[in-house]
């Protein structure tokens, strides 16, 4: 089935259109930030923490520094004196973030020392010349033995391992559940895991003494990166310089190697070379970012005889490793979609963050929003089961309908529009619903096990910035903006500006189809730019799926701004006004006269050179720039404790088809059918590729990927021999049908999809898992289900 | 993830390799495919001062039937061995684990000899090698011995193979292709990965249909890839019923010692590897009855 | 530890530098030779970024060192382009498929899949599946690789 558009009125976006960025990527082009070589260029290797909690008593370097080759070891401790501490998410005053392990290390694999040399080599041959006097102390591992009184503090200081533990209540939840005929609770468990991408993080900074200015090459997505970096350097922004032409190799949220940047920083402003750090993968897997959600869910429902959910009750206890970051914050963006698509009146939420002595946990695709979707999901089984009801009907009764949009949801934030039944329908009908029931019963009389997958998830996207006053009342942030700065130079091209890189999202490929459709001029002739820091306008980076949204919509504005001054100029030497004039193709002429017109060229030509036909007053050349606030974003949390956090809702279904074996637990996914509404799709390949993506990412969350810690607190899946990423042989083809619901919130109704696919897949294959087992009255409610967990519980092998 | 450093050598001919080897001192290694060498020195996990390339040793390449053997000397790919025609017409279980060994591109660098001497306990090619006799055949100034797989393999990536030696050649003994058959069966997390357990067997029946030869084999539940003699004794003269079978298989579990690690702890090792033992036996006897391909 | 002269052919340009005997291919072909476009992933031989065609098969250049190469020849994803820049057909239908996003794995996906071309011009799904299973992609869910691979066996089949 073709990706069409129901918006044929378009010219450029909706359209099938190859991706600038892919040229460079295919040709070996790429510019990565391992492929920018300075000449004098230093190296770091990491020295790293072989315990899960110890002092740091003193470090030895000086037979690492007599290696020939070797030219500083930093230390934590001279990084504390040095530096200011790392912004944290929370208002945690008494927890001190600095990039290597200061006085404490505080998990296995920590980076406690970065020794400098003239080559990678020539630093890891130091690193295990660098004696560490350790004493070993006691370390909790689980988060929930770490809320019990007497466990060991990770951050003494702090005086708890709880970072923070608030709960909302919205709406009447105890008169609904006290009132509802039935009710269920259970525990899921979503473990550690994340969206690893194949590069590590790699950032090089070079001091340019003449400039007085700090260069930072990165693969970077993280918002505010200069500020970050000069507030920890008591630098002004305006002495860094981040070039944001890096390619990024990956990121799905987790690149924000703040860290490393600021021990690279600092190296080169004190060696006077050029520094870089490239983790190798054993230090990203253990020291890195590289960490997501952990999350144990308490969940709770009350419902009716006909299915119907009247409230819901939902703790969620997050391990967020060592230090807080970002990471609490991962437990508010679900408070976007706490009740998930569904017309559920109450609901309570408890979001317990607490610290562990692992690695840290980081932003990963979909900001916590995954693992909240895979336990609401399993709610709504375990809701059909209960009453026996068929697992797609239980969602249709409860689905928002089509009419009801705009609609509130509990926790304040309006969804913006949607047709859930419809998408639910056109992929059961695509799916064939009853071919694969009949396929999984033919599996089954074979005496193998076989099972659906079915989930009706949200993906909350525009991004904004409600969830840090929500955690932190003391951080009054509402801005969450986007920008685009558009210059059509004397020759009539078109240049538009960015503020932020890319990690494979095709912007350059946006802003040209954007500016193309508005300006009704060919997208390939029009180049998107990454501009460094100092020449950019403000961003929020990719984020939080905004870029189609929040890109576009500056850019299209941009394009707006662009297209008045040209009315304007030919209005003026027509000396008509501007609502008689007609814009085609970047060529103005006079309605009702179109003999009378004044081309691209003569136009711009004006502009640039000929002040003498521009209307009095105006500037010269053609330039303009848009900052856009995000829809509905910009207000604090109300008293009563409703946000409207993110802007636009996208929907997705997922219907997967898998078997068990029943001897061994290996999953097989034999079919997998998607529906997918995102609105308006900008560039229908992109939006493929990326919901793909996610349903890869997710099939690894399910059944797959996680970081193992063991009872002495070493980290056990450092490398891609322990922490399994998912091949082509275990990702299956992706049957997707598409909707298109616009948004009324954004310039052409598109959503957001970057984190499609991701937040609904590992929901249905959960879910398809557990089809298989029913018929044995069996379930599993942790992830990922790995073949050991499924085989045991097949077997009876445990509880 | 920097080797440290080491010095390398390349030689032409076995004997020079051997003379390197002699000459390097116990911290010498033979380099061939390097597919899991590598990514160890990687690590530093392995920390050879000397390698000895024997990639351009022509000497050290080839498969070719010797009487009722097939001899697969010890260089030779991977790849090319699962691409040979006489390996999937004589030693068809061969061929058959061979796909199941990494992929494309490790297979193209990876040799048959190279997983020999690595002797990691779940490795497809140590389990054919138990599973069929193979005799293996080393070299070094000494001399040349040969050494049966079943003392070849000592526990978990060792081998009895001396530092000095070099691996030349393995020989597979071949069945008489009547009324023969073989099965394999492994389950990994992912397609490309270790086993967790593996088996193979392969049978020759008579003319009624009874079992008169039988081999089996485990990996991944024990330090090294173990022969199941007494499923063989058990079986031998059966008709390879589904149940003789299950029953037989069920009864190893003085024989393995599986271990756990991240990917799947002992237990399910243990109950899984008799699974695999099942299945290939009965695949073996489908075959050897024509009944499967 | 000993150093080597290192003579290779790369992209059918014969290049030569100088390395210690720990530098892994990968690593030469970046750093020595300035040929930036073969990444390194995980360095361990797992992820399959820095795949290359040595001597006309695809393998992994993190699982070599460079001195083990010395005398032989290699295609990079350098070296796919025709003699005046033209993309290969497989390098066109990556393009028309948008078969990558971040670009990383990219280079090791062209090499996989040109050499399985070579050798099989009309592979089925599972055949390509097979193929690249070995080269991890973490934005695609390899499904437009795989379409991307499918266009190109059908347009040489068109063409021949």
């Amino acid at each position: 089935m073709p990706d069409t558009t129901a918006s044929q009125e378009y010219r450029y976006i909706t359209k099938k259109r190859r991706v600038t960025e892919d040229r460079r990527f295919i040709t070996g082009r790429g510019n990565f930030a391992a492929d920018y070589n300075l000449p004098g260029m230093l190296h770091v290797a990491m020295v790293t923490s072989p315990y899960a909690c110890a002092e740091i008593k003193g470090i030895n370097a000086e037979a690492a520094l007599a290696l020939p080759g070797v030219r500083y070891v930093l230390t934590g401790a001279e990084l504390f004196e040095n530096i200011n501490p790392l912004l944290s998410g929370l208002d945690l005053p008494n927890v001190k973030r600095i990039p290597l392990a200061h006085e404490r290390a505080r998990y296995a694999g920590e980076w406690v020392a970065a020794v400098v040399a003239e080559s990678r080599h020539i630093a890891e041959d130091a690193v295990e010349l660098v004696e560490v006097d350790y004493n070993p102390i006691d370390f909790v591992i689980d988060p929930e033995e770490a809320m019990n009184a007497d466990a060991p503090l990770v951050h003494p200081q702090h005086g708890s391992n709880i970072l923070c533990d608030k709960t909302w209540v919205w709406g009447d939840v105890d008169d609904d559940f006290e009132a509802a005929p039935h009710n269920l609770a259970f525990r899921a468990r979503w473990s550690r895991c994340s969206t690893i991408p194949i590069e590590t993080f790699v950032v090089t900074a070079k001091c340019d003494e003449g400039k007085e200015m700090l260069d930072v090459w990165a693969s970077i997505q993280m918002p505010k990166y200069p500020e970050q970096i000069a507030r920890a350097l008591s630098l002004p922004v305006n002495a860094i310089n981040v070039h944001f032409d890096v390619d990024v190799g990956g990121s799905y949220g987790l690149k924000r190697g703040i860290r490393q940047t600021v021990i690279v920083s600092y190296l080169t402003r004190k060696l006077r070379a050029p520094v870089r750090f490239n983790e190798d993968r054993l230090e990203n897997m253990s020291g890195g970012e590289m960490h997501g959600p952990d999350r144990i869910f308490d969940m709770e429902v009350a419902f009716d005889d006909d299915g119907i959910m009247h409230s819901l009750k939902i703790k969620a206890t997050d391990d967020a490793g060592c230090y807080p970051g970002r990471a609490p914050l991962q437990l508010g963006k679900p408070v976007s979609a706490i009740v998930g698509p569904y017309r559920i009146k109450s609901a309570s939420y408890n979001a317990i963050s607490v610290t562990t002595n692992k690695t840290s946990q980081e932003a990963v695709r979909g900001f916590g929003q995954a693992p909240t979707n895979f336990a609401i999901e399993a709610m709504v089984d375990k809701v059909a089961l209960k009453l026996g009801l068929d697992r797609d009907e239980v969602r249709r009764r409860n689905l928002i309908r089509a009419d009801e949009f705009p609609y509130r949801i509990p926790s304040g934030s309006e969804y913006d529009s949607g047709d859930y039944h419809t998408v639910l329908d056109k992929l059961q009908d695509s799916a064939g619903w009853q071919d694969l029931i009949a396929k999984r019963d033919a599996i089954r009389a074979t005496g193998k096990l076989a099972g659906i997958g079915i989930s009706t998830c949200l993906e909350p996207s525009g991004g904004n910035s409600s969830f840090e006053p929500f955690f932190n009342p003391k951080n009054d942030t509402t801005t969450w903006m986007e920008s685009c700065l558009i210059k059509v130079d004397m020759l009539g091209s078109i240049t538009a500006l960015m503020g932020t890189s890319t990690s494979g999202q095709g912007h350059e490929t946006l802003l040209s189809a954007v500016i193309g459709e508005v300006l009704e001029r060919d997208p390939d002739t029009i180049r998107g730019v990454h501009a460094e820091s100092l020449g950019a306008l403000p961003s929020n980076s990719p984020v939080g799926s905004r870029m189609a949204i929040m890109l576009g919509g500056a850019a299209a504005g941009a394009a707006e701004k662009i297209k008045k001054q040209l009315l304007e100029i030919a209005a003026h030497n027509f000396q008509l006004p501007v609502d008689r004039l007609i814009y085609d193709g970047g060529d103005i002429s006079v309605d009702g006269d179109p003999e009378k017109v004044m081309n691209w060229n003569l136009l711009i030509d004006i502009a640039h050179r000929q002040y003498h036909k521009m209307p009095l007053g105006s500037e010269p050349g053609l330039q303009a720039q848009h900052t856009w606030e995000v829809p509905t974003g910009g207000a604090l949390p109300a008293e009563d404790g409703t946000v409207q956090m993110y802007p636009c809702y996208a929907f997705e279904a997922h219907i997967p088809l898998i078997s068990v074996d029943p001897e061994t637990g290996q999953v097989e996914i034999l079919d997998y059918h998607m529906g997918h509404d995102c609105g308006t799709v900008l560039n229908p390949d992109i939006v493929r590729g990326m919901t793909f993506g996610g349903i890869a990412h997710g099939i690894g969350a399910a059944l797959y990927e996680k970081f193992e810690y063991d009872e002495g607190g070493q980290h056990l899946s450092g490398s891609f021999m322990d922490y399994l990423l998912p091949s082509s042989h275990e990702i299956p083809h992706v049957e997707m049908i598409k909707h298109y619901t616009p948004s009324p919130l954004t310039t052409f109704g598109q959503k957001g999809s970057g984190e499609s696919g991701y937040l609904g897949a590992p929901a249905a294959i959960a879910s398809a898992v557990n089809d298989a087992l029913a018929p044995l009255g069996k379930s599993i409610e942790t992830l990922p289900m790995r073949v050991r967990d499924i085989e045991a519980l097949i077997n009876g092998q445990t509880e | 993830m920097k080797a440290a450093p080491f010095d390398y050598v390349r030689v032409s001919s076995i004997d020079e390799a051997c003379q390197a080897l002699a000459d390097g001192g116990e911290d010498a290694r033979i380099i061939a495919g390097g597919q899991t060498l590598i990514p160890l020195m990687a690590m530093r996990l392995a920390r050879p001062t000397l390698l000895i390339d024997i990639n351009e040793v022509d000497d050290l390449t080839g498969i070719s039937v010797n009487g009722d053997n097939l001899v697969i000397k010890a260089r030779t790919r991977q790849a090319d061995t699962l691409a040979s025609d006489v390996v999937k017409e004589r030693l068809p279980i061969l061929a058959d684990a061979l796909s199941h060994v990494g992929h494309t591109q490790t297979r193209n660098r990876g040799t048959v000899g190279g997983s020999l001497v690595n002797a990691d306990p779940s490795a497809e090619i140590p389990l054919i090698a138990q599973t069929l006799d193979a005799t293996i055949i080393a070299q070094s100034t000494r001399g040349e011995r040969t050494i049966a797989a079943g003392d070849f393999f000592e526990s978990a990536m060792a081998t009895t193979l001396a530092p000095d030696e070099c691996l030349t050649a393995v020989r597979f003994p071949i069945w008489p292709a009547a009324n023969t058959g073989f099965g394999f069966h492994e389950v990994s997390i992912r397609d490309s990965d270790f086993a967790l357990a593996a088996a193979a067997a392969q049978t020759t029946l008579d003319s009624n249909g009874n079992c008169q030869r039988l081999s089996v084999a485990i990996c991944g539940a024990s330090p090294a890839a173990l022969r199941l003699s007494i499923v063989e004794e058990t079986l031998m003269g059966s008709d390879l019923n589904d149940d003789a079978i299950k029953t037989a298989c069920a009864n190893i579990d003085d024989l393995i010692d599986p271990q756990s690690d991240v990917h799947a702890d002992a237990a399910y090792r243990g109950r899984v590897a008799k699974v695999m033992a099942r299945r290939a036996i009965s695949d073996a006897r489908d075959r050897a009855k024509g009944e499967l391909v | 530890m000993s150093e080597h002269k290192i003579t290779l052919t790369v992209n059918g340009r014969e290049m030569s530098g100088y390395a210690e005997a720990r530098l892994t291919l990968v690593d030469f072909l970046r750093d020595v030779l300035g040929q930036t476009g073969t990444h390194i992933g995980c360095e361990h031989g797992v992820c399959g970024a820095c795949s290359i065609v040595l001597d006309g098969k695809p393998v992994r250049s993190c699982l070599m060192y460079a001195v083990m190469a010395d005398g032989h020849e290699m295609t990079t994803v350098e070296g796919l382009e025709g003699p005046e820049g033209e993309l290969s057909p497989l390098q066109d239908a990556f393009w028309e498929n948008h078969a990558m996003q971040c670009g990383y794995c990219t280079p090791g996906m062209l090499i996989a899949t040109h050499t399985l071309l070579q050798d099989n011009p009309d592979p089925n799904e599972d055949e390509i599946r097979e193929a690249i299973g070995g080269n991890l992609c973490r934005c695609t869910g390899y499904q437009q690789i795989v379409e991307a691979v499918q266009m190109t066996a059908k347009k040489l089949r068109e063409a021949s």
